[in-house]
């Protein structure tokens, strides 16, 4: 069931139900397994700057990846592994980035989750928050112009950069201009260690979305299926004209902001709560209630998963990583425009 | 028939718009009304679609023409006024300058930036914003003085594929007019001599190269030989048109109409002290605005820029040394 090169089946659209969960199970176990493995390379001091997990946020993620078309465009965060495999990305591209390969997609130049394909509608994150929505507004805005219909855009971020100025004004344009813009708010109860009472005062965020003129939907972010259901639906309408979407999914970030943060302000009664079920642990017992897998089945693709994995890391650590002798050193596309200055 | 600094600017997006089927117009008030200036006066009309008003939100303006030119489109964003694209900053200078280098997608947009002061402005509609984007890695900052330039480098700025910034200055929309519009044009990084003369170098840019002008026009009658440079674009800075005007004349100025604190006067200066120290018969000076928010009374703002006469008087001063 699972493919040896992830990517989205031809047709996945009508892939829904049963075979869906499948699908996204694959990209969530890819996704927590492939985390573990960087979170292991971390501690062995193997990759250089931070990383960051989406360890309990992985139905979410998979669920997007798996709702969109390769023809459509996915700005992912920090916490959506799952999703960007689910879309697309090789796991081979995504341990280049941590361990800084040169022929990892960034080259050396930007690390861990910043990285992306901007012309095949995979955008790499900048670290302020909020600020890829507008991106992904304009893309969308700009296959419009010229005359491309039938594709949506989906950008995410956590509950804590919903307080920003960006997403508002994302939210606000993508709505003046009707576009298929589908946004992903993961309310993971914390922004690095600040609670949700010092990020926003209103019940609920999906109520924000009557305020832009945007459909809203609230989910249950450990649950596979409701994901799937939920982020399906939003991507569907915003694809057939609806405008653009609001989803707002609960859960809890089952690790700290990075890996450097024990996330110690965890409230224990918090992790013990609906909240902090672990998503995968409840997509298997799914696959499993629903006779989609046994056990075995379960068993085997995980060992196969671990090998894809082990398989990347070591490709990637025999890779040659960036040089700062044939690094051109300018950032700019245009040749004659660079001064000589740079040059000194 | 003569044609304004303001006009030229309209006739270059009315151009571009025509030439490419991939250029488009994104601001406040740029549609139907024209622009708050009317640089993109029956813009709108003429070129169905493609200039369109934008909601108040310079950050998501940036943001939506950074995701158009990733899908090819070569966009000309107009903020308002210079000022207010500090609200946009974080995407000028973290998305939109950052792209190529990232990812080898170059990011073709166009930011028209009306900057510098007009009397009764104030703090919030007069500033001067070349220095603060220059000092950022993948942006073209360009600073046009004539009305042929303000044509034919916005031109050129359409065509660059990476973020050019197009400070046009406000003070000289409506009264710098010139017969007609270029044929041809000096490319962008090249600087253009002004005004010839032997015995001191102003290098300047943008409507100060109209102040540096009278200046020197002005020392001429006391047999004073002035040459001005006038940038043109202040990144990439041509520094060797600078060290060969310094060569001829042995005395730098460098005038500008931006804050003191670095900047580009500070950076000319530092590259001619570095590269051409020998050639200097006196120290380099600089003659910047005040060092304060820029005021809206007349009395006040007049004090605050520099003029031909300030120029005339830091230059006398320089051709005693």
């Amino acid at each position: 069931m699972l493919e040896t090169v992830p990517g989205l089946p031809a047709g996945d659209a009508t892939a829904l139900g049963r075979e869906k969960a499948v699908l996204a199970y694959g990209f969530m176990l890819r996704a927590r397994l492939l985390d573990d493995k960087f979170a292991t390379l971390y501690r062995a001091g193997k990759i250089h700057g931070g990383v960051f997990l989406g360890r309990g946020q992985e139905a979410l993620s998979a669920a997007i990846g798996v709702s969109l078309r390769d023809s459509d465009v996915f700005a992912p965060l920090i916490r959506d592994a799952a999703g960007r495999l689910a879309f697309g990305e090789p796991i081979v591209d995504a341990v280049r980035n941590y361990l800084g390969s040169a022929l990892g997609p960034m080259r050396g130049r930007d690390g861990n989750v910043h990285r992306g394909y901007p012309r095949e509608g995979l955008l790499p994150m900048i670290s302020h928050l909020g600020a890829m929505i507008s991106v992904v507004n304009g893309v969308l805005f700009a296959r419009r112009l010229k005359g491309q219909t039938g594709m949506v855009g989906v950008a995410t971020l956590g509950e804590g950069g919903t307080s920003t100025g960006a997403f508002h004004e994302a939210l606000n344009q993508a709505s003046i201009e009707k576009l298929p813009l589908v946004m992903v708010v993961a309310n993971n109860q914390f922004a690095y260690s600040t609670p949700n009472s010092r990020q926003f005062a209103c019940d609920n965020l999906a109520d924000r979305a009557l305020g832009y003129g945007m459909g809203a939907h609230n989910v249950d972010g450990t649950s596979l299926p409701d994901c799937l259901a939920t982020i399906g639906q939003a991507v569907e309408t915003a694809r057939n004209g609806g405008g653009p979407q609001l989803v707002v999914a609960s859960l809890l970030r089952l690790c700290g902001h990075g890996e450097h943060d024990d996330a110690g302000y965890i409230d224990p009664k918090l992790k013990a709560s609906p909240l902090g079920r672990d998503c995968l642990k409840l997509a298997e017992e799914y696959l499993l209630s629903q006779k989609l897998a046994d056990a075995a089945q379960l068993a085997v693709w995980r060992s196969q998963v671990v090998g894809e994995i082990e398989e990347a890391v070591n490709q990637v650590q025999r890779e040659p990583t960036p040089d700062p002798f044939t690094e051109k050193w300018t950032a700019l596309s245009s040749p004659h425009l660079n001064e000589m200055h740079d040059e000194i | 028939m003569s044609i304004t600094y303001l006009e030229a600017i309209r006739e270059a997006q009315a151009r571009a718009l025509k030439d490419d089927p991939r250029v488009f117009i994104y601001g406040q008030d740029v549609g139907a009304f024209g622009g708050a200036f009317k640089a993109t006066k029956n813009l709108a009309k003429e070129f169905p679609g493609r200039v369109l008003d934008s909601p108040i939100s310079e950050d998501a303006m940036m943001g939506l023409a950074v995701g158009a030119a990733i899908e090819g489109l070569r966009p000309i964003i107009e903020m308002q006024f210079a000022d207010f694209s500090t609200v946009g900053f974080n995407q000028i200078v973290n998305q939109a300058a950052t792209l190529f280098w990232r990812t080898n997608v170059p990011c073709p947009v166009t930011v028209r930036l009306p900057c510098g002061g007009t009397s009764g402005s104030g703090p919030f509609h007069s500033q001067m914003m070349e220095a603060i984007y220059a000092h950022y890695p993948g942006l073209i900052v360009l600073t046009p003085a004539t009305v042929e330039d303000a044509y034919s480098m916005l031109l050129e700025a359409v065509a660059i594929d990476d973020p050019v910034i197009f400070c046009e200055h406000k003070f000289l929309y409506y009264h710098l007019k010139a017969d007609k519009l270029p044929d041809t044009a000096l490319p962008v990084g090249k600087a253009r001599i002004a005004r010839e003369g032997r015995d001191l170098t102003i290098v300047t840019y943008s409507a100060m190269v109209h102040e540096c002008v009278a200046a020197a026009n002005e020392l001429a009658s006391e047999g004073w030989q002035i040459e001005v440079v006038d940038l043109r674009s202040v990144k990439p800075l041509d520094t060797d048109t600078v060290i060969a005007s310094v060569a001829r004349t042995g005395r730098l100025l460098c005038v500008g109409e931006a804050w003191p604190w670095g900047g580009v006067t500070a950076e000319v200066i530092a590259r001619v002290a570095s590269e051409g120290y020998e050639l200097l018969d006196a120290p380099p000076q600089r003659l910047n605005a005040r060092n304060t928010p820029v005021p809206y009374h007349p009395n006040l703002w007049t004090a605050h820029r520099p003029t031909a006469r300030a120029v005339v008087s830091a230059a006398r001063k320089l051709l005693r040394t």
